[in-house]
């Protein structure tokens, strides 16, 4: 194991998660997986879908993984073992989704970017957000190697740099090319709604939709 | 023993169009699928099912009154849902509809559950969104008891509890054939076996074979629980026209059409050309002459191991003859040269 490599803690073992953490291991990262649910209730789920991840409780997984991505419905942001991920990079893959999440206004306030609000929760953390455009199918068949023709593009918003950079190394690694898009407040253009969602395009495509 | 191998048809009732162009009504597109099952039955396909929406573009959203018309004249074609959408219906009343047309058809009722991919039922029949995943919990548990066919006892949350209810029409064989529709959710798939019905995925994109580890996690889910295994079954959009090009050349803008609607309301971009031409060369819309079409579908259902292929036919306002005539493609040609193509591998 490649101990300079951080270890990939995913909340969430749905489609999106499932999915992330294929990729992650893929890429050669050691990765924890962990629902709203016991880890006995994923364990099959993990060993099976995703070979080599440990599923865990989420409390735990918050505790040990370096970089946790969130892929739980929006609407159970507020279950996210907050304290656990204090000083903590957190990648917002989540987006709000009517169908999962019921009315929007019941969680978060009408017209905050859902990842502001993922942020003033998790205050302690530094949230990033990515992995929220993409379908999980196309992640799953559109990841490819660095430099290979038609490799797709993520896009990334968050305020500090430095943890830009980090999620943009995650995003290359699992088979992307990573779109600083600025703020984190400029995560709204990868919600729902937005001409981004549900882009798997190459780089500069994806930037000339975002940019408008 | 050779493996048995089941092909269906399934359909929305979308409207479909007439010789003229125009839209048809819904009532005229009720009965265009009722033509379909006809020549399906004739030709031997194994299966027809329909699926409820309650949208403008479709014309079902009773299937199991559908179903009854077909029951009363056609003799061995299986008659499905794609899918009951159980957490806005009520499963006692579910059951009793499917055990009538199992009734009327001599025991060819089948019954796919699932959440559907639409939730206008949700406030049409009075039932709340927040309450989305544990509605659709209840109700498979409830209909689970339900389908033993014996008195139940019941309660949960949201329906009133049942104290020894026994539940009527009985039907011959003592149970209906029950699926579970699955959209890639893990935890739907060992929900499915746990509850001891069979699966059938529904892949409406992207390369089939990422449904493989799924198929795997069934299986083990199954002997986790120590229930038996049942085949795998599939779920995919096509049109099959003579020709590949004319087949790509008609159904791309009906499938833009339809894809385009049901995106403007979810917020996804609109389809471009050449993301349904990646769908159709890798992806999951089986598109093209009888022997394309064919290879892929042989292709899907080896690289999951599937028993069961069901190609929804007809998507979009597709005209009232080509369906008729995809019917008829699939039926005396697609489904022999997919069965001569998995026996020449096996």
């Amino acid at each position: 194991m490649n101990l300079e490599r951080p270890t990939i803690g995913i909340l969430g073992a749905g489609k999106v998660g499932v999915v992330l953490g294929q990729l992650a291991r893929r890429a050669g990262y050691a990765v924890m997986m962990a629902s709203s649910r016991p880890a006995r209730d994923i364990a099959l789920t993990v060993e099976t879908l995703v070979p080599g991840a440990e599923a865990k409780d989420a409390a735990e997984l918050a505790r040990q993984a370096d970089i946790v991505i969130l892929a739980l419905p929006l609407s159970s942001y507020k279950n996210i073992p907050k304290k656990q991920l204090a000083g903590k990079l957190v990648i917002d893959a989540m987006n709000y989704w009517w169908e999962v999440d019921g009315e929007r206004d019941d969680f978060i306030p009408a017209n905050q970017p859902s990842s502001l609000a993922v942020q003033e929760y998790l205050a302690d953390s530094q949230v990033v957000k990515a992995f929220n455009h993409m379908g999980y199918h196309d992640l799953h068949d559109e990841s490819r190697e660095a430099g290979e023709p038609g490799r797709k593009a993520i896009a990334i918003a968050g305020d500090e740099e430095n943890d830009v950079a980090k999620v943009a190394e995650l995003v290359d690694e699992l088979g992307f090319d990573p779109l600083a898009i600025g703020s984190l407040e400029r995560g709204a253009l990868l919600e729902a709604g937005q001409p981004a969602f549900g882009a798997s395009l190459d780089k500069a495509a994806l930037a000339k939709i975002i940019s408008g | 023993m050779a493996r048995e191998y089941i092909f269906g048809l399934d359909s929305f009732g979308d409207i479909a169009t007439d010789e003229a162009g125009k839209l048809m009504s819904d009532a005229a597109s009720i009965r265009l699928v009722i033509e379909e099952a006809k020549l399906a039955d004739k030709l031997g396909v194994d299966v027809i099912a329909l699926g409820e929406h309650h949208r403008s573009e479709y014309s079902i959203s009773a299937p199991d009154t559908v179903l009854a018309g077909i029951a009363t004249v056609t003799k061995n074609i299986k008659l499905s849902s794609a899918v009951t959408v159980l957490s806005s219906d009520d499963p006692v009343r579910v059951y009793q509809r499917f055990a009538t047309v199992d009734a009327l058809s001599k025991g060819r009722a089948q019954i796919i559950l699932g959440r559907g991919s639409f939730t206008e039922s949700f406030p049409l029949f009075g039932y709340d969104l927040r309450d989305y995943e544990v509605l659709f919990e209840e109700k498979l548990d409830l209909f689970n008891e339900v389908r033993k066919e014996r008195p139940v006892t019941w309660s949960g949350t949201k329906r009133a509890p049942l104290e020894a209810a026994d539940i009527y029409p009985k039907t011959e064989k003592g149970s209906i054939d029950t699926f579970v529709g699955i959209g890639g959710s893990p935890q739907s798939v060992v929900r499915t076996a746990a509850y001891d019905m069979a699966p059938i995925f529904a892949i409406i994109g992207g390369s089939p074979d990422r449904f493989a580890p799924y198929v795997e996690l069934y299986r083990r889910s199954v002997k986790q629980f120590g229930n038996p295994e049942y085949p795998i079954g599939m779920h995919s959009p096509g049109y099959i026209a003579e020709t590949d090009e004319e087949a790509v050349k008609k159904s791309f803008p009906l499938f833009k059409k339809a894809l385009d609607r049901v995106g403007e309301s979810r917020g996804w971009r609109p389809m471009t050309r050449s993301h349904f031409m990646s769908e159709v060369e890798n992806g999951s819309m089986y598109v093209g002459s009888p022997e394309t079409v064919a290879q892929k579908i042989a292709k899907a259902m080896q690289s999951i191991d599937a028993s069961r292929f069901d190609l929804v036919y007809g998507f979009g306002p597709v005209a009232a003859s080509d369906r008729l005539k995809m019917v008829e493609l699939y039926g005396s040609k697609v489904i022999p040269r997919v069965k001569e193509l998995l026996a020449e591998s096996a």
